[in-house]
């Protein structure tokens, strides 16, 4: 009976997390168009995007190969089994011990992999351009959350994130250095992960400045659908991450009853909201920066997670 | 038992050897060279796995060869048996795929005779249990990995890489030679079984490490010592490559970890400092070096490199938690380095066998004149991304498992009551992650310019597919990266009688975990599952289509492709291997390589096409290895009028030579 409940619970997480990733991009842009005085489009407006683009007939480039055509599918899976494996409203998942943090992060490393092979197959050289640059982004923000998982992980003893949950939301952990340097690490390397101005704007389809959009350029009908799903998703698993990790109450213990569990789905809507309140607010007022500023940013993040696990392995308490 | 069987195997290579000097020029000789090594090389390889997964006693054997008052001991420990596997596995794999690869050789009588042999010498290096027979396979298998590198002669390249690797070669086979010497002391025996027992002063031993880490490392490649590697590994045929790439490297781990691990005895804190700064400098730099190539064997050559330093880092991490006797640790961090050292033999030697299928169909090495390869080639190509995917770590394959593992050692490493290793430790965890998502970037751009976008030459365009042989060992390849990643546990498991041997404990057994789980200290610390999730993947990935092409559209057109509005027919707009690498040649390049760009800019009205030159420089080579060759060059031209002395200048000489000598000895305390 435990079992199926367990179960159930996991695929309830799956779905939510699914049903939820096109909300939370449509509350950003919301709340970003209304910040910007306008009215901005309606809220479930990613949802008729993505039925609207499933409809639609693929249109595919003449050069484009096999692999074009699977690798929405690789994204999409990876990207939704990393996100179905962070907590959200509930810790200790079914399934949570199959991949730990480490994983989790190399899980969306697949999926980049993957999405900078699409962005060379067409053999166009806008596609190149969005690969080259985002391999160069990634070979600086994967690092920086790696460190990020060494600190988290000295701190809570363990790279499980339903136990660093769990040891997070405990009285043991108090203020700490390291723990502060890792947010704002955690915070850049976010930004630079989804495409978010300063680094990268979602909004943009001028040539020379896009890094994610040049990649996905061939992309049309329901592999486009796909890959919007996929970053939506990917920006939910952020969110979700640093809510779990740095704002960890409300989540529901493993064996928590039915009102906990409530307790625990309205605080991560609310977390959600939060976040992408904060996301919005933040890329209204700041400008994108050049791309060759943008390893000056990431290196910072780098450095700041180095310094965090530096002083963890010093004093265990700073 | 095993162990005869191993000999027999070593004998019938040398046979194999002699028969293909006889018949090296006939028709038959590449099918029956190549057909008999496979056989041979998996008769030895389940003769190691028979000792390494029986977990039985040790084997030995003593032959009356070589030095008269020794003879040649020849032992098979769970060591020597992991590394056996390692090796004849690698040979099976090339043999395989030389059967088909083989017959476009031009000059198979200049391959043939050295294969089995360099083969046999790589047999015989893990199984020595003396000094003298290891130092002799040790120096044999170089050889004759150097006649295989020099089997194009004619190309002018590989005259200078023969050059190069016959060199630090004997540099290396020179230090390993004053290492035993130490090893043994001045009247001990040349047995390992004595060199154990015997009693070292903390001086000696610390110039054995040292001597050690030149000998094993300028074979595998650590850096300062690579330079050979990737001018050595490109140049000899690509089954060879793979074998010297993926096998040879280990054989020199397998020297390291002999010497430091069970000879030495207990390890001193400093070691370990050494070992990580050299490991987490090789990481960064042979990836850094691989991501400025455009020739496809020389970027895996130097991303063989990195896979060093990763291996290496296990083994420093080892050192420094055997040294302050935390063995469950060592187990750990010893395991981690040693499943990576199975790993990157399977997918390098996979990846090399692509860029050999490569060269067979276009004739390329050059990934600036291939593309659109997937097309043509699409088996290869899919084999090439397996290889490409785990090379990259990426779940669910081996590659992120061992990388996994080195990671929850360095987490495990706080404990460590050491300064000096409080400060290094992280540092070179920044510089692993660092060297794996730029290992991601290199193999993005490896398979992308190779196989993927539109063909830039002729002979790009005109590939077919490789024959049934080659595809055969590739696939087998790939198949062996997917089953390792997704059941590691089996492979930790048998791991464990090596680690026990070295460290003095296991890690904690993995079969009986639930669902296939490795579970590395305890679940609540950490776990990963590669059958979960790559499961998950697939359910997910498939539940999408089958759901999408139901319920939505499965319609498909053909079009040109849209590039915002300005496609370019010329396949030369696409980007190459050197523009692709811009950005991280920018980033990183700068500083390591003090790379510049040149932009030569035609005024308007003028015809000239635009340049732009990029120029890098080797900061080791510059370093290291230039002041050196002046040095000896200028010590040689001053010593050449030597040889033009007149008879009586030169018995002057001679009788100087001799009153000096009597004058040392007469005064000598």
């Amino acid at each position: 009976m435990a079992v199926i409940a367990d179960l159930a619970v996991q695929g309830v997480q799956m779905l939510l997390v699914l049903l939820l990733a096109p909300l939370l991009t449509g509350f950003v842009r919301k709340v970003k168009a209304r910040l910007l005085r306008r009215q901005g489009p309606p809220l479930i407006q990613p949802y008729r995007d993505l039925v609207r683009l499933t409809r639609k007939e693929v249109v595919l480039a003449e050069s484009a190969s096999w692999l074009f055509r699977v690798i929405p599918y690789l994204i999409f899976a990876a990207t939704w089994v990393a996100a179905s494996l962070v907590p959200t409203f509930r810790t200790g998942l079914l399934f949570s011990w199959s991949a730990d943090l480490i994983a989790i992060i190399a899980l969306l490393g697949s999926a980049r992999f993957f999405l900078a092979l699409a962005g060379l197959d067409v053999g166009t050289s806008f596609g190149g351009i969005g690969a080259s640059r985002e391999v160069m982004i990634a070979s600086l923000a994967e690092p920086a959350m790696i460190m990020i998982v060494f600190t988290l992980a000295l701190v809570a003893g363990s790279t499980q994130l339903s136990t660093m949950a769990g040891f997070l939301v405990s009285s043991a952990v108090g203020l700490r250095v390291s723990l502060g340097l890792a947010l704002i690490a955690l915070i850049m390397v976010a930004i630079a992960e989804n495409g978010r101005i300063p680094v990268d704007n979602p909004a943009t389809h001028l040539e020379l400045t896009m890094v994610h959009e040049a990649m996905v350029l061939e992309y049309s009908g329901r592999h486009l659908a796909l890959i919007e799903l996929s970053g939506s998703l990917k920006l939910l698993l952020y969110v979700s991450l640093i809510a779990c990790v740095f704002v960890p109450w409300g989540l529901a213990s493993p064996n928590a009853h039915s009102g906990a569990l409530a307790v625990g789905a309205l605080a991560y809507v609310g977390k959600l909201a939060a976040g992408g309140f904060l996301l919005a607010l933040f890329e209204t007022s700041i400008a994108k920066m050049r791309v060759f500023r943008v390893p000056e940013f990431l290196g910072a993040a780098l450095m700041l997670g180095l310094l965090a696990t530096l002083l963890l392995f010093v004093s265990r308490s700073l | 038992m095993t162990v005869v069987v191993a000999l027999i195997c070593i004998a019938a290579f040398l046979m194999l050897a002699l028969a293909a000097v006889i018949v090296g020029r006939s028709r038959a000789a590449t099918a029956i060279t190549y057909g008999g090594c496979l056989i041979v090389s998996l008769a030895s390889l389940l003769a190691a796995l028979a000792q390494l997964l029986g977990d039985t006693a040790p084997g030995s054997m003593t032959l009356p060869l070589g030095l008269p008052w020794i003879g040649a001991h020849f032992r098979m420990d769970a060591l020597s048996a992991f590394f056996l596997a390692v090796v004849d596995l690698g040979a099976a794999a090339a043999s395989l795929f030389a059967l088909g690869y083989g017959r476009h050789e031009e000059a198979p009588q200049r391959v043939l005779p050295f294969y089995p042999a360099f083969l046999a010498g790589m047999n015989l290096a893990v199984l020595a249990d003396d000094a003298f027979s290891f130092l002799v396979s040790w120096e044999f298998m170089s050889l004759s990995s150097w006649a295989l590198v020099m089997a194009h002669h004619r190309v002018r390249d590989n005259v200078r890489a023969g050059y190069i690797y016959l060199i630090m070669a004997s540099f290396g086979t020179l230090a390993l030679l004053l290492a035993f010497g130490l090893l043994a002391g001045p009247d001990g025996g040349y047995a390992f079984a004595d060199i154990r027992a015997a009693h070292l002063s903390s001086g000696v031993t610390a110039l054995v490490l040292c001597l050690a880490l030149l000998g094993a490392g300028s074979k595998a490649g650590l850096v300062p010592l690579h330079v050979w590697l990737p001018l050595a590994h490109p140049a000899a045929p690509s089954h060879v490559s793979a074998l010297m790439s993926g096998v040879m490297t280990k054989v020199a781990v397998y020297g390291f970890v002999r010497i430091v691990f069970d000879l030495l005895g207990e390890p001193t804190w400093w070691w370990s400092t050494l070992v990580l700064a050299l490991a987490g400098i090789t990481c960064v730099m042979g990836v850094l070096y691989a991501l400025m190539q455009h020739d496809l064997k020389r970027l895996l050559a130097y991303h063989t490199v990195e896979n060093i330093g990763i291996i290496f880092i296990g083994l420093g991490l080892a050192l420094a938690f055997k040294a302050h006797a935390m063995a469950w640790a060592a187990a750990l961090a010893l395991t981690a380095s040693l499943l990576h050292v199975f790993n990157h033999s399977v997918f390098k030697s996979l990846l090399f066998f692509g860029a050999g299928a490569v060269l067979t169909a276009t004739g390329e090495r050059d990934m600036e004149h291939l593309g659109g390869l997937i097309h043509r080639m699409p088996q290869t190509a899919f084999a090439f991304l397996v290889g490409c995917a785990a090379i990259s770590a990426l779940p669910p394959l081996n590659g992120f498992v061992s990388e996994w593992l080195t990671f929850q050692a360095i987490l495990l490493s706080p404990q460590l009551p050491l300064w000096g290793l409080k400060f290094l430790v992280p540092a070179v965890g920044a510089l692993l992650a660092l060297s794996a998502a730029l290992a991601a970037a290199c193999f993005v751009k490896a398979f992308g310019i190779t196989f993927l976008g539109r063909a830039r030459t002729a002979a790009a365009k005109a590939a077919h597919e490789v024959d049934r042989c080659s595809l055969a060992a590739m696939f087998f390849l790939a198949a062996l990266c997917l089953v390792a990643g997704i059941v590691p546990g089996l492979l930790i498991d048998a791991l464990a009688p090596v680690v026990e041997g070295l460290v003095g404990t296991r890690m904690p057994a993995q079969t009986g975990v639930d669902w296939l789980s490795i579970v590395p200290i305890a679940e609540s610390r950490s776990s990963y599952n590669g059958l979960l999730v790559f499961v998950f993947m697939v359910i997910s990935g498939t539940l999408a289509a089958i759901a999408i092409h139901r319920l939505a559209s499965d319609k498909l057109r053909r079009a040109p492709a849209w590039d915002c509005g300005y496609p370019d027919a010329s396949p030369v707009t696409q980007y190459t291997a050197a523009s692709f690498a811009q950005p991280i040649r920018r980033v990183f390049g700068s500083v390591v390589f003090r790379a510049r760009e040149q932009v030569e800019m035609p005024s308007p009205g003028d015809q000239r096409p635009a340049r732009l030159t990029v120029t890098l420089r080797d900061p080791v080579w510059d370093a290291l290895y230039a002041p050196i060759s002046a040095s000896i060059s200028f010590a040689a031209e001053r010593l050449n009028h030597l040889q033009f002395l007149t008879i009586r200048q030169f018995l002057s000489l001679v009788f100087a030579a001799l009153v000096i000598l009597l004058l040392v000895l007469a005064l000598w305390p």
